[in-house]
Order: structure tokens, then sequence, then C-alpha cells
């Protein structure tokens, strides 16, 4: 298939591994933000392809597995109401909450509807005037911008029965984050190449700098990644700690700036909550107050949720690179896809959930 | 997504009359009789041979039958390429050919929605005949029920069939070995891609067709032509991936397959990347996995291609050792990985 199979090309990636491997004399760790780009990994053996001094760690980037429990028990509460409509994308209905998922509520009745788009939530609501409409708008700067236009057309066109439950999150304090912890062992980054598409690559510059890494903005397909850590390995081995771009065939310093318009318009930056990782200071966004009708939270009485986090889980550990899956004393024993202890079992942008699919000789 | 074009012959109940599917028509009244004698019989079994008895009495002329049964639950009922009648027809065919069966009979039961319109019906009555026909097997008893409406989908169909074992091999799991080859007739992810795009709520435009088909008579020319079949699996639900673990499961056996030889038509290839689906995990409902030893390999692949089930034959892997049950892959960029079963349904991503 075009656009494709150029860049799984079996020669070019032998010839990019052997060109990492002669770049490289001493242990460089590198971690992949994005939980795209760890499947790909894992699911093309790229680590396979790499010398033995180069290791790599999984980020934070599965919107998944950071989404807070208290946020799924929020939505569980108010996808089990009867005047609701639910919606969200596929991999949210398996994450467990402090007592059930998604999955359970549609199976006791609920009704829990799995779109591709937030304006397809919109739709929903346009069709139903007689129930409230809720969509689970979470994920990081790459599905803002459609979260964003789904708010702004229903204020627009004055759909009152439409709302969002909101859990967005974004990268740059969050590799601040793992940056300034005193775990950290990450000293380079492959940026999300589609959280780059939007945003441009611009915030960056200062986090390079500032903590002295190289950051190389990268795709997702094998070619893309290996490439991406052949530019990050040479600026490691020469001493250098630029932000640089693999991924140009998408991505534009600049970014998408209608896209970065209407997150501007309808969102604005507060602190948020992290699954297994914890609050950051200005890493999430929240709907503005002009928008504060459409939110979920106000428009429902989601108080007294009390959460309950599973003690054997360790995917904080996981999401700031601290640790690998195969690791957790639960991995693939009391912690499967069937029965996950925590997020990052569950999604298919999961660290565990790849090395679960794709390594069982690991286990 | 009606075809017009495939409803030639009128509906014989008139719809004038009755519209809709009603309460009425399972309720063992003159409505059922009428809708049984008019739209089924007539159609399903020439007239000379039924008589209205609570049980078919049936002649095999083997010592040996296969026998099988499945339901059908199937949304939107018609989609490009099949309808759920076309699929209650192949699918229970096909169940039978795996055994190496010749699919001679077929019962048939549906549960109805009250309110079903009878015009949709009837093309999934028309549908089931004229796959019947292709697959040469007899519809010889049936049975419909009629659910209130809100407590069915439309139509459920449950098929059973019985199939002669015109042969001597045993046709199983336990029968594969180390240094088998394994042969798939044809490209994969069709059908679950084409139900996926067109099934209500998602926005997404496709040509795609259901690659649904009956496989007995290719099943039947392979052995005719003395190729040593060790088993055959059709891949439906979960695609070739939990095909090819359900037998190394079964048979114990380690399977490797090679990425670059699976066919995957290109519009499925990018419906699948856009919509985040593994093709490996996708339904099929008329492409088989056939675990042949080497020495047949030329043989097998060269029928195959010379019938119209099997004209994209390939040969995708091969049966490397014996003891532990493992399926891994040869990535396109040459690295190894395990094909694991999937957990659950295959979800769509966020971003």
């Amino acid at each position: 298939m075009k656009y494709i199979d150029e860049y799984r090309d079996p020669d070019l990636a032998q010839q990019l591994s052997a060109a990492i491997r002669k770049i490289t004399t001493k242990r460089h760790v590198i971690m992949e933000v994005c939980g795209g780009q760890t499947h790909a990994i894992v699911k093309f053996g790229i680590d396979e392809l790499l010398p033995k001094e180069i290791e790599l760690v999984h980020g934070p980037g599965c919107p998944v597995c950071v989404t807070p429990l208290e946020l799924i028990d929020k939505a569980v509460k108010i996808a089990s109401l009867k005047s609701v409509i639910f919606c969200s994308f596929g991999d949210m209905l398996r994450v467990p909450g402090s007592q059930k998922d998604l999955f359970s509520v549609k199976a006791e009745g609920g009704d829990v509807r799995v779109v591709y788009s937030p304006l397809d939530a919109l739709k929903i609501a346009q069709e139903n005037p007689d129930r409230q409409v809720v969509f689970f708008a979470v994920g990081f700067e790459t599905t803002a911008p459609a979260n964003a236009m789904a708010v702004y057309q229903a204020k627009e066109q004055a759909v009152s029965n439409f709302s969002i439950l909101v859990s967005h999150v974004l990268v740059p304090p969050a590799m601040e984050a793992i940056l300034s912890s005193k775990n950290n062992r990450v000293k380079g980054f492959l940026a999300a190449g589609h959280v780059c598409t939007v945003m441009g690559y611009w915030e960056y510059e200062p986090i390079a700098k500032k903590y002295k890494v190289p950051i190389v903005v990268t795709g997702f397909e094998p070619l893309d990644i290996l490439q991406g850590i052949y530019m990050c390995v040479k600026q490691l081995e020469e001493g250098r700690f630029e932000v640089q771009n693999q991924y140009t065939r998408s991505v534009t310093h600049d970014g998408n700036k209608p896209a970065q318009g209407l997150i501007e318009k309808v969102f604005c930056v507060c602190p948020r909550k992290w699954r297994g990782v914890g609050e950051i200071a200005r890493s999430g966004l929240q709907l503005r107050d002009a928008y504060k009708d459409y939110d979920a939270e106000r428009r429902f009485d989601v108080t007294g949720i009390k959460t309950q986090e599973n003690a054997e889980c360790i995917s904080g550990l996981i999401l700031q690179g601290v640790k690998k899956p195969h690791e957790c004393p639960a991995f693939a024993v009391k912690c499967t896809p069937e029965k996950p202890l925590g997020a990052t079992m569950v999604s298919s942008e999961g660290a565990c959930a790849a090395y679960y699919h794709y390594r069982k000789m690991e286990r | 997504m009606k075809k017009r074009n495939d409803f030639t012959m009128s509906c014989p109940v008139p719809i004038k009359d009755y519209p809709y599917v009603l309460l009425a028509h399972g309720g063992g009244g003159k409505l059922m009789h009428e809708m049984i004698e008019r739209m089924f019989k007539e159609v399903f079994v020439p007239n000379d041979t039924v008589n209205s008895h609570d049980s078919a009495v049936l002649n095999c002329s083997t010592e040996r039958i296969a026998f099988t049964t499945d339901s059908y639950v199937v949304q939107p009922l018609i989609f490009p390429g099949g309808d759920i009648g076309k699929l209650a027809v192949f699918g229970t065919v096909n169940d039978l050919a795996m055994s190496g069966a010749r699919p001679v009979y077929l019962s048939l039961g549906f549960i109805l929605e009250e309110g079903l319109p009878m015009e949709t019906l009837w093309q999934i009555v028309r549908s089931i005949k004229q796959a019947a026909d292709e697959a040469s097997v007899r519809i010889v008893t049936g049975d419909t029920k009629v659910v209130d409406r809100g407590k069915g989908d439309g139509v459920f169909i449950n098929t059973a069939g019985v199939g002669l074992m015109e042969h001597h091999l045993n046709i199983h799991p336990s029968s594969v070995k180390k240094g088998d080859v394994i042969l798939l007739n044809g490209d994969i992810a069709r059908h679950g891609m084409a139900v996926m795009t067109v099934r209500e709520g998602l926005e997404f435009e496709s040509a795609i067709e259901s690659d649904t088909a009956p496989l007995a008579n290719i099943v039947l020319t392979l052995l005719n032509e003395g190729i040593e079949i060790h088993c055959l699996r059709d891949l439906t639900r979960g695609g070739l991936a939990s095909t090819l673990n359900e037998i190394a499961m079964a048979a114990k056996v380690e399977i490797r397959i090679d990425e670059l030889s699976i066919p995957v038509r290109e519009d499925v290839a990018a419906a699948c990347e856009i919509l985040g689906f593994d093709p490996l995990y996708v339904a099929n409902e008329g492409r088989f996995a056939a675990f042949i030893p080497k020495k047949d390999k030329e043989k097998a692949l060269a029928v195959m291609k010379k019938h119209s089930m099997g004209k994209g034959a390939c040969l995708v892997g091969e049966v490397i050792g014996e003891g532990e049950a493992l399926v891994t892959m040869k990535s396109k960029i040459g690295t190894t990985r395990v094909i694991d079963m999937l957990s659950g349904e295959q979800l769509p991503r966020i971003c």
C-alpha cells in the first residue's frame, strides 16, 4: 500500500540498523513518547535491530493509560444514567475503573456507544433531542482540535443536550516532569509525530535547551522510528541537544495554526492528574468559561467518588520509563488483557498490552 | 443498502396485506402457515419431496457423516457482497467442508423480530435459496419464531448441516505435523471490513465487498486430486491469527508465517490502517487455511489456483516444531514476533 510499504522496506531497515550500530559507541537510554510508537517498536521488533547499548523506554503517551481513575469512575457514573447516551472512543471501554469498566455499564443496560469522532457524538445529540449525549474527551493535543470543534459547533448550533467529559493532557509538561524526576534515566526523546502535526515543535526547543536532551520528532512506521533513533543517537554521540524533525512529511515547525486556534478558543490550560504519575502543573486542558455549559462534570452530579487503585499495578513506573512491563510480578500472571489490573494492559497503545501480545517469549 | 436487482421474484406473502412481520407470523395459526407455505417451503424444497411433518427423513450413502450447527447474528442484515441469509448457508456449508465432507442437507431456523419489513425477509429468503443452489445443498427442515419488537435484531438465523464423508482421511488438528505447509485460498480480511465500513454510526465509505463464498467444492477438488490434507479451518471470527492459534493449541505445534506472503487487498489494508485494525484478526467468510504435507505443496497450489474459489491461493507458512503451541510471524522488516490470540474484540484506537 502506498505511503505504508515504503516505510516498511526490509532492506532500508537493515541499512538504518547498520548505520545506528556504526555511530553507537556508548550506552544511551531513549524514550519514545507516544504509545503508537511503543506498539510499532514491539510489533515490528524494531529493538531487535538495535545495538545492545541502546535501550528504548516507553513513555507516557498513551491517552487511555494516563486518564485518571477518577475520570473513569465519573464516566461510569454518567454512562449508567438512564437519560444519557455515553459516547467514547473504543479504547476507553475496557479500562478498569474502581468498580467496573464501561463495557460492564453497557452490559447492565447503559447506552454506551463507540464512535470514531466527537462530531459523530454531536450528530447523535442532534438526532436524540430528548436524551443527554456525553462524549468522553480524552487524549493529547492530537484529539484536542476535534473535541474543541465538537463543542464549538454544539454552541454555534445551540445543541443543548451535548456535553463532554474532559480529560485532556499535554505532552511537553509530562516530558519536563520525567526529566526533572530524580529517577530519570532518559537521555533523549523521540517526540510524538501526531501531537507535533497539530502543535508543531517550537514548544520543545526550550526543553531541549534547559535539560540538554536531544528531541527528535518521529513518525510511526518502522523506518520512521529507526531514522528517529539514528538522529537521536547521532546527537547524543556528538554531544548536541537540538530539536530535529524526522517526520517532515507531516510535521512543520509551527504546526497546524487553525487547529491550535480552535484549541485556544475552546480550552484553557489547567493542572491535571495523570494516572499512575500524579498531578502535573499546567499539563491539561479544560473548557473555557465561555463553554462551561458543555462540561459534563458541571451538568451531572459526579461528586462523592472514592477511587481505589490496584495496589499491585506498577503502571506509574512503566509510564515514566522507570520499569519495563515484564519486570512487574503481576505481568501475564495476575494481569492480562482479559483481566487487566491497570490501564497499560488495556489500551492498544499501552506498553504492557504491547509486551503481552507480541513478546510471549519474555513471559 | 437494499439491492433491488437481486429481488427478482415478487414476495408471495402480499406485502400490501402484511408489510411487516407480526407476532402472529410465529403464533402457529393461519398467518404462520401461510408464510411457511408461500414463502419458505416453495422456495426451499421442491414440492414432491417434502411432507409437513415434524422431522425430515434423510438418505445418507456413506458410513460416516459430518454434522454441524451455527447461529448467525450480523448487523447490517444486508451488506456489500452478501447478507445474513447467504452467510447462514455458506457458513454451515464451510464448516462441513472443513472436515472434507460433501454438504448435502441443511436445517434453517429463523428468529424474526416483530416489525421486520416483509420485503427484507423475502430478500434474505431469496438469497438463501440462491446460496443453497450454489452450494448444492438442500434445506430439508426448518422453524420460525417471532419475538417481540426490541427483543431481536431483525433476524437471527440458525442453520445445521449434514455432510457425507466420502474420504478416509482424518482431517483434524491432531493430524498436523512438523513440516506441514499452510496454504490460503486468497486475500484476507474482506468480510470483516465490508461489514465494519457500513455499520451504523461509522462514517466511512468504501466499496469493499464481503468474500462470503462456499468452500466445499474446492476442498472436494483437492481431495479428488489426491492431496493428503491434514487439517482445514475456515478463517471466520478472529481471522487468520486466531485460526492458527486454535490449531497450534489443539495440535501442540509451533507455526511460523511470513507477513510478506499474506495477501491483503490494498483497499482493505487501507481501511484497516485508518480504523486501527490488524487484518490478521479480521473475519473472513470465504477463506480457509489448509495444512498439507510439503510433498503435496506444488500440486495443491496448482489445483487451488485453477478453482474459482482459490485464484489467489498462496503459501503463507509452515509448521516448524512440535510440543509447544506457538504462532510467530516473520515481519515485513525481517524481525520475528508472536501472533497471539485476541482478547475480546478489536477496538478502534483513539489516535
